[in-house]
């Protein structure tokens, strides 16, 4: 059974067509790129994933069950889980503070008033655990407004990791960072993907980050699909090369 | 897991430090407080104007929990103070002489109203929420000033006075003890509230809404919440403001008081918890005092709220503390 | 009875143009400044006051031209010294600035004039009835009403036709843009700011003849203000027209039939308006939902 699953997808705003014909499928525990050229439909893609809006055309299957009709809360809570092209964490609270937000909710704890000192520790170690997973337990304590935007981004995940996702959608993890903090981040997919079993899906510009992680790359152009396979395949592809790799060089 | 370890052994100094001084602060203020019929004499004030101060902070903590911590403008908070007042009053006018009950009364009813009408208010967000909560606000105005053979219409309710409870008769200086003490009730339940899951939630909510709907959450359903717990808090405010004065006029539910919550809680500092009752030490200070001194103190009101916020947007709490992390 | 209705509708329209002329200043201010004015009632009244200081000089029709300009004046001071620096901030900021801003205004008309009410003479031939049966037709009364469509209309071909227009009209969408072109933004602010001034400055001077002067005038007329330009629609001044004469119509209607819920009815609208078509009747869809 594949993990997610798509059939024949497309998506159009009035007379623009963001992507169609897309078929694909996701095994559990695989690590997928997503790659394209601007425009090519990859943000439209995670929008369709997550329950942002519904495809034009076509179905889309998590778990073998549809969620064509869903809406972004209910996903959630079947297990996809996304970060987003323009960080979204909560800037004026401590990176603590942003775990433990994420932790309550997973534990689904948020209307209660008050806990027990048990419930408080359990909260206080998943905080503790998301940190230790990426890496970010010796800035606790910092605004996360303050932090670098490496370290946002790295916050963002763990706040997706706390709801334990079976999927997790990562829209350019490594957009705007320097040397290290993509080295850092790249780890800590590869962690998540090999350590802790959780099936990927990432879009990313940078090749080295895609040929180097990957398990398997699907390439989109101008909303359609181009390409699919390994790292291999599609460096040899020809016709990837032209939309995409020869552009670059 | 070493490394789990470590990180939660490495955490905990900075923390002790900044309880233990917490602790303190709050200890002083707690002396201070029950202390204030002995010092209050001295510095030229009485009892009511502390039972008035308090009573003022509790609306603004009340209305702050929506504000500054759920991150909703809401316009029209005098609405539910003004509802607690007028329950309070006419419950002891015309069904009972037990004080008690009359507050308890007051406190349901805005209440009541908050927790009926919240649901409502936050089906739109941003300014279209502020409207929503003006409307209900002069709404409710109009119906006290209007519905002359309830609520007396302009000229309020009266006939009615604060019963002995138990036989302790409510003096001013034992008011003050009595207000004392559900203020603290207040100041504990929404304390309480904001260093829990709900409290945290509702942080979450002021400083990222979408990264919320994205983590499961159905925002509107916290909003709602908040702004139900908030508006109890003001109407538990205004049934005591209303055994204060032992009067309850139309005055209690308008925009004007609301916006005078508003400055209260922009002035102590938005998004601390202390800083309503800072704020509305000054609020009142500056009303008794000023308006005893000038006809104009009107004038000197509006330049308050204006330096307040062109100079000091964070409040006097802000302006101390660079932030208070709640 | 139907001639009662038609009174107090009549009445209703009335109230309803000042209405509609406050609404129309807002939603400009609103529109291109980002502030919610709360002292546009006070800017209202001055001009009130304004006024009735300039009649013995300039008679009702200069007093009507002057009063509204020089509150404009007023405005932009205001503007320079306080809603500049507001503009890039949370609205509560403004709201609270502008509401301390009213009080202020409030209180130094109430220390110059001081606080009993005063009439504005208008000229004689406006105060006639034109009907006995429907004497509560005025001359005046239809003056203000067309002058409120005539002055909507001005403004609005003002917004089409003329430079100033244009760029208050671009500046509403999109301000960065303009500033990129070259539109410098503080000058165009300082304007739009002024003539929605000068609006409130109108409804200032025409209330003040048909109702007299008082310092809480301005109170009076805020709130249904704010209803109507959301039951018209934030960002459309037809809008603004539409929905001040429809409340006060409103208004006015029930009066006839149950006077305690007069003003009641203004939110009731505005709360049902909020819940089933929250842009208004003429607004813009997704404007701060």
């Amino acid at each position: 059974m594949s993990l997610l699953c798509l059939r024949n997808v497309s998506r159009r705003f009035g007379a623009l067509t963001a992507l169609s014909g897309i078929s694909l499928s996701v095994e559990p525990g695989e690590l997928r790129a997503v790659i394209g050229p601007n425009g090519a439909g990859k943000t439209t893609l995670f929008n369709l994933i997550s329950g942002f809006f519904p495809p034009s055309e076509g179905d889309i299957l998590f778990e073998d069950r549809p969620i064509t009709a869903v809406n972004p809360a209910a996903l959630v809570k079947r297990g996809i889980i996304r970060t987003f092209q323009i960080t979204e964490i909560f800037l004026d609270l401590t990176v603590y503070e942003n775990l433990r937000v994420a932790a309550e909710t997973a534990m689904g704890l948020n209307l209660r008033p008050w806990i027990s000192a048990a419930q408080k520790r359990a909260v206080h170690d998943r905080v503790e655990e998301l940190m230790s997973i990426v890496k970010i337990g010796g800035k606790q304590d910092r605004i996360a407004g303050e932090l670098s935007h490496g370290d946002q981004r790295v916050v963002e995940v763990g706040i997706a990791l706390s709801r334990q996702p079976k999927l997790l959608l990562l829209d350019e993890p490594t957009a705007g960072m320097g040397d290290e903090e993509t080295h850092h981040m790249t780890e800590l997919i590869r962690a998540l993907n090999k350590v802790q079993n959780i099936t990927i899906l990432f879009i990313e510009h940078d090749m080295n980050i895609v040929f180097g992680v990957a398990d398997r790359i699907t390439v989109l152009d101008n909303g359609s699909l181009l390409a699919e396979g390994n790292a291999a395949q599609i460096a040899a592809n020809p016709q990837v090369q032209a939309a995409y790799l020869g552009a670059a060089a | 897991m070493n490394e789990v370890m470590r990180v939660a052994t490495a955490a905990p100094k900075p923390r002790l430090n900044d309880n233990r001084r917490e602790r303190l602060g709050l200890l002083l203020l707690g002396l201070l407080l029950i202390t204030v019929p002995l010092w209050v004499p001295l510095v030229g004030g009485y009892a009511d104007l502390a039972s008035r101060v308090l009573i003022y902070a509790l609306a603004a903590m009340g209305l702050n929990l929506l504000l500054g911590f759920t991150g909703g403008l809401s316009f029209g908070h005098a609405a539910y103070f003004g509802l607690g007042a007028y329950g309070t009053g006419l419950m002891l006018a015309n069904y009972t002489g037990n004080t008690l009950l009359a507050l308890l009364a007051g406190t349901a009813l805005g209440g009541l109203a908050a927790l009926v009408l919240g649901p409502i208010a936050v089906r739109r967000r941003g300014i279209y929420f502020s409207m929503i909560t003006i409307a209900i606000g002069q709404m409710f105005y109009f119906i006290a000033v209007r519905w002359n053979g309830v609520t007396g219409g302009e000229d309020g309710l009266s006939g009615f006075s604060r019963q002995p409870i138990f036989g302790w008769p409510l003096t001013s200086t034992h008011f003050y003890y009595l207000v004392l003490g559900f203020f603290a009730l207040g100041a504990l339940v929404l304390w309480t509230v904001l260093n829990s899951p709900l409290g945290h939630t509702f942080v979450a909510i002021r400083e990222n809404q979408k990264r919320l709907v994205f983590l499961g959450i159905r925002v509107e359903r916290y909003v709602a919440l908040s702004f139900a717990i908030s508006g109890l808090i003001c109407a538990l405010a205004g049934s005591l403001n209303a055994l204060l004065d032992n009067f309850a006029s139309p005055d209690d539910l308008k925009y004007t008081l609301s916006g005078n919550f508003l400055i209260i809680v922009v002035l102590g500092g938005m998004r601390n918890f202390w800083g309503p009752l800072v704020g509305a030490t000054i609020f009142v200070l500056v009303q008794n005092y000023v308006s005893a001194v000038t006809q104009n103190w009107m004038t000197v009101l509006g330049l308050v709220f204006v330096i307040s916020v062109l100079f000091f947007p964070l409040g006097v709490m802000g302006f101390f503390k660079r932030r208070q992390r709640h | 009875m139907l001639l009662d209705i038609i009174f107090n509708a009549f009445n209703g329209l009335i109230a309803g143009s000042f209405y509609a002329l406050m609404a129309i200043g807002l939603s400009l201010i609103l529109g291109l400044n980002g502030v919610i004015n709360f002292a546009h009632g006070g800017f209202m009244a001055l001009a009130a006051y304004l006024a009735f200081t300039l009649v013995p000089y300039v008679g009702f029709w200069g007093a009507l031209v002057i009063a509204p300009l020089l509150t404009g004046g007023v405005g932009y001071i205001v503007e320079q010294l306080v809603v500049k620096r507001l503009y890039l901030r949370d609205p509560l900021y403004s709201l609270l600035a502008t509401f301390g801003l009213a009080l202020i205004i409030q209180d130094m008309l109430r220390t110059i004039w001081g606080a009993q009410g005063l009439p504005l003479a208008i000229p004689d031939f406006l105060n006639q009835p034109l009907s006995s049966t429907y004497f509560f037709v005025t001359g005046y009364r239809l003056f203000v009403m067309v002058l409120a469509v005539v002055s909507t209309a001005g403004l609005f071909a003002a917004l089409r036709f003329t430079r100033l227009g244009v760029r208050i009209r671009a500046g509403n969408k999109d301000l960065e843009t303009i500033s990129a072109v070259g539109v410098n933004i503080l000058l165009l602010r300082s304007a739009n700011f002024m003539l929605g001034i000068v609006f409130a400055g109108l409804a200032g001077v025409l209330a003040a003849g048909q109702l007299g002067l008082t310092p809480t005038m301005g109170d009076q007329l805020i709130m249904p203000s704010f209803v109507a330009i959301v039951v018209g629609g934030v960002g459309s001044l037809l809008g603004s027209l539409l929905g001040g004469l429809i409340i006060g119509v409103a208004s006015g209607i029930t009066t006839a039939f149950y006077p305690a819920g007069s003003e009641v009815v203004i939110y009731l609208i505005m709360g049902v308006m909020l819940i089933a078509r929250p842009r208004g009747l003429l607004g813009q869809e997704g404007l701060f939902e």
